[in-house]
């Protein structure tokens, strides 16, 4: 398939993921959209690495695995974002009885 | 830098160790320790003065290098000290009336609390200190620093008595009026080094030839300026006698023996710039001699025993700048050197008298002193004739010698010149009169605690009344004795007076000798009638002018210090609060109301900023985009 | 039209429908579920591209892991009411038009950049996305980060329990 479809899929669904979470205050649902923006870069990843494997087979029939494996690191890393992150949104929910954004003003003061 | 003269260094040393002991040491050192180490370490000094003029005696003449003291891009100011004829007379006079001047002291200070005793001390020897330095430098810039610790002394020392008001403003007054001066004297040398590329005396003298007309006007006439302000003379003369306001040793030591003379100095070592400039040495001439005439008939009619001495103390100055601007270096310099032993004797004297009335200055209110003060009676007597100039005392052949020179130049210098020598004479022997013959006129305490000063106090004037007497003998002039004039041929080296065209017949000088000595001795006869008994009263018409000055202190204070007044209020009251004010107070609203309106921006919601965020990172795509274009 | 680019396409829409469907539903469990189909779709995009390991990951990983984590959060915080009160709408308004522009933005730089068009990705053919290449290459070359990463899992697990614990 062209590159550039897979480029605008994975734009598209990027775009997406950033106006979630500007248009969003539930905490969760931002933190989803977060999520979202990192799956599209990883599409984004698989689809440049099968293109070089398609370029430059004849030179290297390995190529383009890096590019799997960052995803996967990725992946790794996301997960463990991911247990984190929920834990400080259980925390917020326990301090202020709620997961909405707008009241983590504390950065005025 | 295997030169005998190397530890020439320790003649300014000295008092500089004796100043930081005394200075620091002020409460715990006892009058006599302090005493001691304040004399004794100005003793080493004239010490090695001696040692140091017998070199140079011997031809050693020296520059010593120590160090660089400033080295930037193109500018290289050494460390060092120019050891020769005229700066080893100098030092000869500086350590040998400042030795005799401390031992004075000690008897004269003596009831001042120890620690301001000590202090006295501390300030006399970075007096001496930074007067080495500036007679020793080798450029003008080690001049100058001595130049200025010279006078930060004389601020120091004239405002000892802090705790008298009147006091501290002499003191102010001197310390301004000689940073006018000084002002002009760092001009000249900021010009020096401009043209010359450092401030050496040889490099300088060397260049001379290659000044153009103008620079070597302007340089002169600035240097003359640093004078004015330094030795006292018109425009800048009036801070000397309000400096009077200073302990009397002091007087004698900075303000008649040496600081005065720094002026000179200055002119004497500059000498050969000095003679290139026929402008500059007209100014310098004619300055002179309107001071010498102007404090002359000042001092006629002073009643203040210190004042009177300021003010002759004056117009020997412009006696000293009438030779240097007649060309007569030497005679300047011969002039320097007796002056500094017959004006430190008349001001040690007038101290002995001060010290015997209980610090009563008024000599209408003393009168027939010479019963109970006998010794000093005798030397004031002494110094009163050698600042007359009466054969064979010191005075004579010094001042003749600058009245020759006034001749050589014009008759009419010299007719002024000769109307001030008598005035001279005349006000100096009323003086001596009023105090020290008639009857007593002062109250019956004073009377019965008049007494002779200690030992002490009487050696230095009977030395000094000694040098009076026989210090004119280096300068006998030729026409008297063939080779007489030991102090030109000794000073040939470094100052050269300028020779005329035309010299004087040793007749001619004959006679001009014989006629000042005639006049001379007529004025001191009319004074005797006249001051003999002396009746205390008013002054009227021209009598008051004199006695008021001339009333030039007023003259500078409605025209310089009052406008500068008005404008420093209009400064404070106007300038200030509007435009320096609102300037301060404008960048601080500003800065206040910028914080305020950007601090709207700070909502403090995440999701604010991560709009702003994605904002800023369009911006940068679409710049990206566009700077990719070009 | 090949059974391949009609497979590209159905799955390109459903994840862009489904990506939508999360950030438009009301109730966070909704969300939720649409984000598993969302991963679905690439998970599917993933095996067009023969990339099996990754795709079995992703489903493992964060349709199965991650995903019931959110769920598990929602419900045991009892979330799942749609209480979310409105954003401003000026703001909301704001946060669409900053991200479309984003989006033209990011196509017009890949219009600049001039990607060819004959470049194209490889799809169902290519061994390197199969198990057996990816494990040689990630226990060999990969061999570090992949033993740090699980320290960074370790520092994660006991970041979530300090955080979540109870004073």
């Amino acid at each position: 398939m062209p590159i550039n479809l897979y480029i605008l899929l994975a734009v598209a669904l990027f775009a997406i993921g950033i106006i979630g979470v500007l248009t969003r205050r539930n905490a969760i649902i931002i933190f989803m959209c977060i999520e979202l923006m990192l799956n599209a870069v990883n599409l984004l990843l698989v689809a440049f690495s099968k293109m070089h494997h398609l370029k430059m087979a004849g030179v290297d029939p390995r190529i383009g695995t890096d590019g799997q494996i960052f995803v996967f690191f990725i992946m790794v890393v996301a997960a463990a974002e991911v247990s984190v992150g929920l834990a400080i949104i259980v925390m917020m929910y326990r301090n202020i009885h709620s997961v909405d954004v707008n009241f983590l003003n504390r950065l005025k003061h | 830098m295997s030169n005998k003269l190397d530890i020439v260094y320790l003649i300014p040393l000295l008092p500089l160790i004796g100043f930081l002991i005394n200075g620091l040491g002020r409460n715990y050192l006892s009058k006599t320790l302090s005493g001691i180490i304040g004399s004794g370490v100005i003793l080493g000094s004239f010490v090695l003065s001696i040692w140091a003029f017998m070199q140079v005696r011997e031809g050693n003449a020296a520059d010593v290098h120590y160090f660089d003291f400033i080295r930037v891009a193109g500018v290289h100011i050494p460390f060092d000290f120019k050891i020769d004829q005229l700066s080893s007379l100098f030092l000869l006079i500086i350590t040998g009336v400042g030795f005799l001047i401390h031992v004075y002291s000690t008897a004269y200070m003596h009831e001042e609390r120890k620690d301001h005793f000590a202090r006295y001390f501390a300030y006399l020897n970075l007096f001496v200190f930074s007067m080495l330095l500036l007679v020793m430098g080798g450029n003008y810039v080690i001049m100058f620093i001595g130049w200025e610790g010279v006078g930060l002394c004389s601020y120091l020392l004239i405002g000892y008595w802090f705790k008298n008001q009147e006091y501290n403003k002499a003191a102010n007054k001197a310390f301004v009026m000689n940073r006018i001066g000084d002002l002009a004297f760092l001009v000249a040398i900021f010009w020096i080094i401009s043209k010359v590329g450092n401030a050496n005396y040889n490099d300088v003298f060397a260049y001379a030839k290659e000044f153009s007309a103008t620079d070597i006007t302007v340089i002169t006439l600035l240097l003359f300026v640093g004078a004015t302000g330094k030795s006292a003379q018109i425009p800048l003369y009036t801070w000397l006698p309000d400096a009077m306001a200073g302990p009397t040793p002091v007087s004698a030591l900075i303000h008649a023996a040496t600081m005065v003379t720094a002026g000179i100095y200055m002119i004497a070592r500059s000498n050969i710039l000095y003679s290139l400039s026929h402008l500059t040495m007209d100014v310098v001439a004619y300055t002179g001699l309107a001071t010498a005439l102007l404090a002359a008939t000042i001092a006629l009619k002073q009643n203040d025993i210190k004042k009177v001495l300021a003010y002759s103390t004056v117009s020997q100055l412009g006696f000293m700048f009438l030779a240097l601007g007649t060309g007569a270096y030497v005679a300047a310099v011969f002039h320097v050197m007796t002056h500094a032993f017959f004006k430190a004797l008349l001001f040690l004297g007038s101290g002995s008298v001060i010290h015997a009335m209980s610090g009563e200055q008024d000599i209408r209110n003393m009168g027939g002193l010479s019963k109970k003060l006998k010794w000093t009676f005798i030397t004031f007597l002494i110094g009163c004739i050698a600042i007359a100039g009466i054969p064979p005392f010191s005075g004579f052949f010094s001042k003749d010698a600058i009245l020759l020179a006034a001749f050589e130049k014009s008759p009419v210098l010299y007719g002024i010149a000769l109307f001030t020598a008598l005035l001279t004479a005349f006000y100096m022997f009323r003086l001596l009169f009023i105090t020290f013959s008639g009857k007593f006129r002062g109250t019956h305490e004073q009377e019965h605690h008049l007494h002779e000063s200690p030992p002490s106090m009487l050696l230095p004037l009977i030395i000094l009344a000694v040098l009076s007497i026989a210090g004119g003998l280096v300068g006998i002039p030729e026409a008297i004795s063939h080779g007489g004039d030991k102090l030109a041929a000794f000073l040939s080296p470094v100052v050269q007076s300028v020779k005329h065209d035309a010299p004087v017949s040793h007749s001619t000088e004959y006679m001009l000798m014989g006629l000042s000595t005639v006049l001379v001795l007529i004025m001191i006869i009319y004074a005797w009638f006249r001051f003999r008994n002396y009746q205390r009263k008013e002054e009227t018409g021209f009598g008051k002018v004199l006695e008021n000055k001339w009333y030039v202190d007023e003259l500078y204070e409605s025209i310089i210090v009052k406008p500068l007044h008005r404008l420093g209020g209009f400064a404070k009251d106007v300038f200030e609060k509007t435009v320096v004010d609102g300037l301060v107070n404008g960048v601080s609203k500003m800065v206040n109301y910028g914080g305020r309106q950007l601090r709207l921006l700070q909502s403090g919601q995440v999701g604010a900023y991560v709009l702003l965020m994605v904002i800023s990172m369009i911006l940068i795509f679409v710049i990206q985009l566009f700077v990719r274009k070009q | 039209m090949s059974i391949i680019q009609i497979l590209f396409w159905f799955l390109s829409v459903v994840a862009l429908f489904s990506a939508l469907m999360v950030i438009t539903s009301k109730n966070p469990v909704y969300s939720v579920l649409w984000l598993i189909v969302t991963f679905f779709a690439i998970s599917g995009h993933y095996i067009l591209l023969n990339a099996q390991f990754l795709a079995i990951v992703n489903i493992i990983v964060y349709a199965g892991a991650i995903m019931v984590l959110f769920l598990f959060v929602i419900m045991l915080m009892n979330l799942n009411k749609e209480t979310e009160p409105q954003k401003n709408r000026w703001l909301k308004m704001a946060g669409a038009i900053a991200g479309g522009c984003l989006l033209l933005v990011l196509v017009a730089a890949l219009k600049d950049v001039g990607v060819k068009e004959k470049d194209t990705a490889l799809v169902y053919e290519g061994g390197i996305g199969l198990i057996k290449n990816l494990g040689k290459e990630l226990f060999s070359t990969y061999v570090v980060p992949f033993e740090i990463s699980s320290v960074l899992f370790l520092s994660a697990m006991v970041g979530a329990v300090v955080i979540g614990k109870k004073e």
